[in-house]
């Protein structure tokens, strides 16, 4: 600990943490519950939610008007979180997640974003360039009928993609269809496979 | 909140950051584009303000559709931006 404590910015986090409670704002207690919630989320939590998305259709219904309550429906805390906007794919439009301007992801169902979400490259083509970075990048190609859409994330919400549900899963329960669903397809990079 | 879904609306040509130290959620690339209302997102404390920890008024902050081929030039008529917009960064077209 006195090694860790030696380095300028973990005094400077020591002190600030000692403000806070002494000033009534965030309790140890408080900063320590919210550490342990980022560092719980993680992919699978989105995954839950596309999986039930695909069985229930009222829990679709409510997720795509108003994605932190279908969080919390199902046990994400939400609390204190950007609200989070649910894209739906469909046969006809695909939607693909970007944030030009520095890296606002849905963190609270997703986790940390991937490394290269956060590069300029990502950034850059993503907006520019986006079926050409798809079938290069990740070999995902979007049919020239279907529509993409690109969403900046400039602002206050956070975006995930309900992504479709894949072919030759039928009579799959939520677990083995949550298992399938990974951080691209919710961000729109891939498209899920049974 | 003065755009309904569905109005036509260009983002302005502005570019404060060449005055005075500032922080933008306009992208530079939608500057002076013309784009379309898609929905209404909800009031937000102007991020403009924020950043700099002063009193920070709610905006109504919108999500514009632009045509990803005016913008970008893909090539791929059709294909869309989507981005979200404070009302103060926009006009009717």
């Amino acid at each position: 600990m006195s090694t860790l404590l030696e380095a300028d910015s973990e005094k400077l986090l020591a002190a600030v943490r000692g403000l806070l409670a002494r000033k009534g704002i965030a309790s140890h207690a408080e900063i320590s519950e919210r550490i342990a919630i980022t560092d719980q989320a993680n992919p699978g939590q989105g995954a839950r939610m596309v999986a039930k998305a695909w069985i229930d259709p009222a829990y679709r219904t409510l997720m795509l008007s108003d994605g932190a309550k279908a969080a919390e429906a199902i046990g994400i805390p939400m609390r204190g979180m950007p609200p989070l906007g649910v894209l739906e794919n469909t046969p006809e439009l695909h939607n693909l997640v970007v944030c030009t301007l520095c890296s606002c992801y849905p963190r609270a169902v997703l986790g940390y974003p991937p490394f290269w979400y956060k590069s300029a490259a990502y950034r850059a083509r993503a907006v520019r360039d986006p079926r050409g970075m798809l079938a290069e990048e990740w070999q995902t190609v979007i049919p020239a009928e279907i529509k993409l859409r690109v969403v900046d994330s400039t602002a206050d919400y956070r975006w995930m993609v309900l992504p479709q549900r894949p072919a030759g899963t039928d009579g799959w329960g939520e677990t083995q269809l949550a298992a399938i669903v990974r951080e691209g397809d919710m961000i729109g990079v891939t498209i899920p496979r049974a | 909140m003065s755009f309904a879904p569905g109005t036509q609306v260009r983002v302005k040509d502005d570019w404060p950051e060449a005055h005075r130290p500032v922080h933008i959620r306009t992208p530079y690339y939608v500057r002076g584009q013309a784009g379309t209302v898609l929905r209404h997102l909800g009031d937000f404390p102007n991020p403009e303000d924020l950043a700099f920890a002063r009193p920070a008024e709610r905006r109504p902050l919108y999500h514009v559709l632009f045509s990803q081929d005016a913008v970008w030039h893909e090539d791929h008529p059709g294909d869309e931006l989507l981005v979200e917009i404070f009302e103060h960064w926009l006009e009717p077209a």
